[in-house]
């Protein structure tokens, strides 16, 4: 019962901060240069004065402030995100039919850079001051300092350009009509190089804090307690230490979700991955203003609902926290 | 040298890491100053063939790119942009973040949590997807990049300045201040706030880091200043002639790369010799 107060509680300030960014959208089409309507119908559209005449009927723009406000919030709500000149369809429909790819991408580097982190960070913890731990540290430093975009870049000059092991660009052989596993095993293929990249630089934020961390756990009293006990080292690493270094990972993944949504911009644009951030990309090249708010609400809402699941997950490993 | 500034460099350049980090910063500093000597031409200007590799004539070690403008006077030239961007993008960052945390931490209460809910409210929002959007609407220039850069990385400032005055706004020495007559703001700007300058110094540090790689992915969306000369412009340009010019892209990727890891590990280098009590184990 307490748990579903604070999942509760948790989901109101989610939709608070939600609309806080409808509200902050809302004000960022005023503040571009010129005119509301000319902003939304973007440049191409500016020059249409019958369409510019129809935005601002259907946005009330001669109208008060606060009324163009309802007016904006009442269209999120019903999920109208306005309307793309340049690709002339809905916001919401293309940036829906983009969605998926972008989840599968963020999904998959996301428990890359968990796995890998927390294996690395592990392991380096556990031989301290070795050339191991060295390697390790090292190799998250350099990554850490590493653009995402020219990690991709690098990664399809030496994979696809030079050793020709991994297709470049996109999500799927173009042409080859694959169905069932065929299918699936070609996305995954294309799949490889883009999830690895956004994961390589989450893995190495996540191994230098599960390190760290652990480093600090191993050095408690009921660690030393189980050493004393004679629990064998293997299991004291997994059960006693693990478990708890894990906690503080878990909370920057959650805090880290905004950044991988970030993050997916850049790595789709390089592999021309067909998600939401290949979208922004292209919204921002054609200046097409309201898709690209509308990306931008769409992305935040999907980091709002990363964190409830944080939140959610950290109350069942974690039943020391307070429910508050 | 009073004993504590001494302390402070013996501490610092016993680290490996950091002086390695400071002689790769100083390298990147000093080719900025002097990019009007060491390149005089405009890095902008065609001064070769187009797509002539490393190497291959004397003078242009780095290539020249598709339209056969010196890759190295634009790496020199970069790094003005890279260090201009990264250091006021940090100023600005810390301004708002010192203020409201300051504020917050000082006053508690209500200011406290209205400036808190605030603060998160800045880091939920994603803040990569928030500053393209800042840019874009502000219209791509150094100052739109610079403004969108600190608008997104004050957060955590806000939250580490709200925590260090929590601690210390119960101190005798604040209440002595208050005793003897002093303001709230002398109080704040004038006995607090330099007690917790070493902790703000080391993320100002790594702030510029993460500035520069910020800085870097705008401009290679395209949404840099398009009358300077970037590193991440050069790896955007770059992109669609990877299979021809491997050095187009390498070589300004390398700079964002020795750049934000020499102010990382400075970043740590200074932590570790500022608050020797909590430096990390195990290095």
């Amino acid at each position: 019962m307490q748990k579903l107060g604070f999942i509760l509680k948790r989901l109101l300030k989610a939709v608070a901060v939600l609309f806080a960014i409808v509200v902050l959208n809302f004000f960022l089409i005023r503040a571009a240069p010129g005119d509301p309507a000319q902003v939304m119908a973007g440049e191409a559209g500016a020059a249409d004065a019958k369409f510019i005449e129809q935005l601002r009927e259907q946005f009330g723009l001669d109208k008060p402030l606060h009324e163009q406000l309802a007016i904006y919030v009442g269209d999120i709500v019903t999920l109208d995100l306005g309307w793309s000149y340049r690709q002339n369809e809905p916001v919401s429909k293309l940036v829906f039919e983009r969605l998926p790819a972008t989840l599968l991408l963020t999904g998959t580097a996301f428990v890359i850079s968990i796995a890998l982190g927390l294996l690395f960070g592990a392991i380096a913890a556990r031989r301290v001051g070795t050339l191991t731990d060295t390697a390790v540290t090292s190799f998250a430093l350099i990554f850490y300092a590493t653009p995402l975009f020219w990690v991709a870049l690098m990664a399809i000059l030496l994979f696809s350009v030079v050793l020709g092991w991994l297709p470049a660009y996109g999500m799927e052989t173009v042409g080859a009509h694959l169905t069932g596993l065929a299918y699936a095993a070609d996305v995954a293929e294309h799949l490889v190089l883009p999830a690895l990249t956004l994961g390589l630089f989450f893995m190495a934020v996540y191994a230098r804090l599960t390190r760290s961390s652990m480093l600090e756990v191993a050095d408690m009293d009921f660690v030393k307690t189980a050493r004393a006990k004679g629990v064998a080292p293997g299991r004291i690493t997994r059960v006693h230490v693990l478990r708890n270094a894990v906690l503080p990972v878990i909370t920057l993944a959650g805090i880290q979700a905004g950044q991988l949504v970030g993050g997916a911009v850049l790595t789709e644009t390089v592999f021309a991955w067909p998600g939401i951030g290949r979208l922004m990309y292209d919204a921002l090249f054609q200046r097409d203003y309201n898709l690209l708010l509308g990306i931008f609400f769409v992305s935040s809402a999907m980091v709002l609902l990363f964190n409830l699941i944080t939140d959610v997950v950290y109350t069942f490993i974690d039943p020391r926290i307070e429910l508050k | 040298m009073k004993p504590a500034t001494k302390d402070f460099w013996r501490r610092f350049l016993r680290n490996p890491g950091a002086l390695i980090g400071l002689l790769i910063l100083a390298a990147v500093v000093l080719m900025a100053i002097f990019a009007p000597l060491i390149h005089p031409q405009d890095p902008w200007r065609m001064v070769q063939r187009p797509f002539l590799p490393p190497f291959a004539v004397d003078g242009f070690w780095f290539g020249t790119d598709t339209l056969g403008r010196d890759i190295g006077a634009g790496l020199v030239y970069g790094a003005q942009v890279s260090l201009l961007v990264g250091i006021v993008s940090t100023v600005v960052a810390l301004t708002i973040g010192v203020t409201l945390g300051a504020l917050a931490g000082y006053y508690g209460g209500l200011v406290d949590d209205a400036l808190m809910r605030f603060t998160e409210f800045f880091q939920t929002i994603p803040n990569f997807a928030l500053a393209i959007v800042l840019v874009a609407i502000l219209q791509p220039s150094t100052e739109s990049v610079i403004v969108a850069i600190g608008i997104v990385s004050w957060p955590p400032v806000a939250r580490l300045v709200r925590g260090e005055f929590l601690s210390l706004r119960s101190r005798e020495f604040v209440q002595a201040a208050r005793v003897v007559g002093q303001s709230n703001l002398q109080i704040i700007f004038g006995q607090v706030l330099p007690n917790t300058l070493s902790p703000i110094i080391v993320m100002a540090s790594l702030m510029v880091a993460t500035a520069i790689l910020l800085e870097s992915s705008l401009s290679f969306l395209g949404l840099g200043d398009p009358n300077t000369m970037s590193w991440g412009y050069m790896i955007g340009a770059a992109r669609t002639v990877i299979r021809q010019a491997w050095w187009m892209s390498v070589f300004p990727g390398v700079a964002i790369l020795l750049t934000v890891l020499a102010l990382n590990l400075v970043g740590e280098g200074l932590n570790d010799a500022l608050n020797p009590r909590l430096a990390r184990k195990g290095r």
